[in-house]
């Protein structure tokens, strides 16, 4: 009995976390479940699909990572649409146009996209402009830089190393061929690290004196994230190995979630977020955090920029509109607060997980555009009012 | 004279904090009923009960008004039952019109459509009533404090008012303001307008009221009639305790001279002309408390925060000596470094994260001291609030507890522990006691008291001298942005530090 009142107690304190889990197994179990009773039964779950899952949202993950700090910093970045589009069309400028090589022009890209970070980011952190306008000015400017860069045309093809920032795979230095043999060693890699952090992660709650979560949950959750890692694993493994997209995405999640718990700058962002005047009383140069997370924005929107230029294997004009939409969006479905000092990065990943998984399975159902964009924005709010309700009780 | 209303064994719990514990009120109809208490006994809670901006189901007890229980859901409720009341800070919108102000939720209007004629014939007729003569379009903020007051009363009386709470009314009122203030509110009486006026000043009271309840620490202690109404008892029911025990026994043992501040000047951060601090200069030894007294606008908390890393004001100039040296204090790392920590005197706002747990809120000055190259270690974090929570006697289940959760009392000693984890030589507390309950006073006085056992400098400042008299080895006086004075232990009295503010502003005026 008194175990169940923990399990319960426990399940009610670190509803959001879980719930948010819960929700993408449930609306992927869902696509699965309806595709298969469709006239045609469609396999949700192949490989092809997991992949084109990640390949097609990895750049709304990179961008949703930036602008959780962002908006944990109590600010917003409406321009990153328009960065991605200018910085893409940048990069493919001094690809094409140029003929650099992709191991300069990535750097040199990445580094206008700080350029650009630290532009915006100046005029809110020192001067205190509000950041949704200058946001706002940077999204039409940096779209009319795009137009202009490209003179109303697009730029591509690109040669076949530039690609393979998007369509590329890892090459298999196992030699096993089909499945994947590398694929496999750094799935089961991951598996064993996870649980590895997950035990002395739970170690170190009872020394901090917190509650631990009851066995049976740890256990449970453990095996279903290690299930559903495994079988992602083995899909990609059997298809054509682990897409470099991804080994990017997780790279950047694991640095991210390292960086915002466990490092002293991370802390002070989300210190700065609950209550700037506090922090500054406290000794913390919030002005200068502040234009850090929007030179990080900028940097992580050129990366995007440069991976969906690849995907497209073209710069268009109208590359990235609304991309800043999805990423806020993601945000905030991952539970990070309007008023800043809150949101966890895995749950901006899972958030931008659910807006992919979504489309996806809408797009093999054959549902219009129209309804599509109905539903998603039914599900950010929901997702909003369930934080909300959650807080009031 | 028949009872108008009945408040029996109201109880109200906030967060870790119990407001009102079984308080009870009787009010005749027809009376002036004065509530007396101290700050933070419980007088504003108990009227946003009775006027239902703490809903019903909210708090404990029952409610009887004209012989009828009473349910309130909101503030709409107690108005349509003729209860209203006039808050502290007035509720008027500046920049609308008399007549737009008296009206306001409760326009005379058809469908929707205001009728303007009638809307001010009816404030001239309310305006007369309470004895203003003022054009209905008149913009409220072109009034002065004395006048919107009246406003707020000829408001009420467009709601056909039957018990009418007045909170503080003569607070921020000059002498002659507050007379046609109780001069009206014995002409509303006579008309038959119940009123409950909620004040600190004993000489009004004594004027106008019928019957005195006094509240203590959330309790009725005990309510009189007009004709056993004395200052001294209503003191010492407010206080009901005896003064010698309400500061903790302390040998002081002053040291070397720890802080020295010296021609300290700053002016005001919007405008460039207005100096806030005029050549202040003062100094702390090690092991001493010392007091900064002065009114509300004298320029304590200035001085203090422009100290800490200039997080007031702007031009400044002077100097800062710690142990004799010259130290710079620019910026708030630099203060911290040097050895000197400011705890706010809003700590709320400036001083905590609500929403995060108690060991992020102290850690937050001094992330370095639970890092290794910038990896937080969250074991030592953890370790080093658990500390401090035992220490200072925090009480919550653990230091995962969300500050916001917590009372007044123990966020001030979170603040306390955030600033003695950067290990300062020097602590300057701005209003430590504020908004807190008598018990956790005691435990904060105590806590200063060890710290300065521990060879520290400590600088209090504070609005309620009997604390800064208790508490203090020596004791500063600053009106105006100076230092007009300075009185050891031996030499210090109210009378004196008033003396002090009075006179310097006399000559310079």
């Amino acid at each position: 009995m008194a175990e169940e009142k923990g399990l319960s107690a426990h399940l009610g304190g670190h509803l959001r976390e879980n719930g948010m889990l819960v929700a993408l197994i449930v609306i992927v179990v869902f696509f699965t479940a309806i595709l298969q009773f469709q006239p045609q039964p469609v396999n949700f779950l192949k490989a092809q699909n997991i992949t084109n899952v990640f390949l097609q949202n990895g750049h709304v993950i990179i961008l949703a990572l930036g602008m959780l700090l962002v908006i944990v910093a109590g600010h917003i970045d409406l321009s990153v649409g328009s960065v991605a589009a200018f910085t893409g069309a940048f990069a493919a400028w001094l690809t094409v146009g140029v003929g650099l090589p992709f191991w300069l022009v990535i750097p040199a890209t990445l580094i206008v996209g700080g350029l650009i970070g630290a532009m915006q980011g100046y005029w809110v952190a020192y001067w205190r402009i509000p950041s949704f306008i200058v946001t706002l000015a940077g999204m039409m400017v940096f779209r009319g830089a795009t137009m202009w860069l490209l003179g109303g045309q697009n730029i591509g093809p690109f040669p076949k190393a530039f690609q393979g920032l998007s369509n590329g795979f890892i090459p298999d230095l196992t030699g096993l061929g089909r499945p994947h043999g590398l694929t496999l060693i750094l799935v089961a890699a991951a598996v064993a690290t996870m649980v590895w952090l997950g035990l002395r992660a739970r170690r170190s709650d009872a020394a901090f004196g917190v509650t631990p979560e009851p066995m049976g949950l740890f256990i449970g959750r453990t095996l279903i994230l290690a299930a559903a890692i495994g079988f992602v694993g083995y899909q990609l493994a059997s298809f054509r190995g682990l897409p470099n997209v991804m080994v990017v995405l997780v790279l950047l999640t694991v640095v991210y979630a390292f960086f915002t718990e466990n490092t002293v700058t991370g802390r002070r962002i989300y210190a700065l977020g609950g209550n700037e005047k506090a922090a500054r009383l406290s000794g913390i140069r919030t002005d200068r955090l502040v234009f850090l997370c929007f030179v990080n924005m900028g940097v992580l929107a050129a990366l995007a920029g440069m991976i969906v230029t690849a995907r497209l294997n073209s710069a268009t004009p109208k590359a990235g509109v609304g991309f800043e939409l999805d990423a806020i969006a993601s945000v905030f479905i991952g539970g990070a607060s309007m008023a800043g000092g809150s949101g966890k990065i895995l749950g901006v990943v899972i958030g931008a997980l659910i807006m992919g998984v979504m489309n996806m399975g809408m797009s093999i159902l054959g549902i219009g555009i129209d309804y599509q964009q109905m539903i998603k924005g039914l599900v950010l709010l929901v997702a909003v009012i369930f934080d909300v309700y959650n807080k009031s009780k | 004279m028949a009872v108008l209303l009945e408040m029996r064994r109201i109880s109200k719990v906030f967060p870790g904090v119990r407001a009102l514990d079984q308080v009870d009120l009787t009010v005749e109809a027809g009376e002036i009923h004065a509530i007396c208490g101290e700050n933070g006994a419980g007088k504003s809670t108990l009227m946003k009960v009775l006027s239902g901006v703490y809903p019903h189901g909210s708090y404990e007890g029952d409610i009887i008004y004209d012989g009828q229980p009473l349910a309130l859901r909101s503030i709409r409720d107690s108005e349509a039952k003729g209860i209203i009341i006039i808050h502290q800070e007035l509720a008027l919108v500046p920049l609308l019109s008399i007549a737009e102000n008296l009206f306001l939720g409760n326009e005379v209007a058809s469908r929707g459509v205001i009728d303007w004629r009638q809307a001010f014939r009816r404030t001239r007729d309310l305006l007369a009533k309470v004895g203003l003569n003022e054009a209905p379009a008149t913009q409220v903020g072109k009034l002065g404090v004395g006048k919107q007051q009246l406003i707020e009363i000829a408001k009420a009386l467009a709601k056909d008012v039957r018990l009418l709470i007045l909170d503080e009314p003569t607070a921020a009122l000059q002498e002659n303001d507050s007379q046609k203030l109780l001069d009206l509110m014995l002409e509303l009486k006579a008309q038959g307008v119940t009123q409950i006026i909620i004040s600190h000043k004993l000489n009004e009271i004594g004027r106008v009221a019928d019957r005195i309840t006094v509240i203590r620490d959330g309790s009725t202690v005990s309510t009189m009639d007009r004709h056993e109404i004395s200052e001294d008892r209503i003191i010492r029911d407010m206080v009901g305790r005896d003064m010698a025990h309400r500061y903790p026994e302390r040998s002081p043992n002053p040291g070397e001279v720890l802080l020295e501040v010296q021609g300290w000047n700053v002016w005001h951060p919007e405008q460039k002309d207005r100096q806030i601090i005029r050549d202040a200069g003062f100094t702390v030894r090690k092991g001493e408390i010392v007091g900064i007294a002065g009114l509300m606008g004298a320029g304590r908390t200035e001085l203090a925060m422009s100290l800490f890393g200039r997080s007031y004001g702007q031009g400044h100039s002077g100097q800062v000596r710690m142990g004799g040296r010259v130290v710079d204090v620019s910026t708030v790392q630099r203060a911290v470094a040097a050895g000197i920590a400011y705890v706010t005197e809003d700590r709320k706002a400036l001083g905590l994260i609500l929403e995060e747990p108690i060991l992020k809120n102290i850690s937050l000055a001094n992330l370095a001291g639970i890092a290794l190259r910038g990896v937080l270690d969250k074991r030592r974090e953890a370790q080093v609030a658990e500390g401090y929570r035992r220490q200072l006697a925090i009480r919550s289940p653990g230091v995962q507890q969300k500050v916001v959760n917590l009372s007044g009392g123990n966020q001030q000693k979170v603040v306390l522990s955030k600033w003695l984890f950067t290990d300062p030589q020097v602590l300057i507390l701005d209003e430590p006691t504020r908004g807190i309950d008598v018990g956790a006073k005691y435990e904060i006085y105590t806590i200063m008291n060890q710290l300065a056992d521990q060879g520290r400098g400590i600088v209090m400042i504070s609005s309620e001298m009997p604390e800064l008299l208790g508490m203090c080895d020596r004791i500063y006086v600053m009106n105006e942005g100076r230092i007009v004075g300075e009185l050891s232990r031996a030499e210090a009295s109210q009378e004196k530090i008033m003396a002090m503010i009075l006179r310097k502003t006399g000559k310079a005026a």
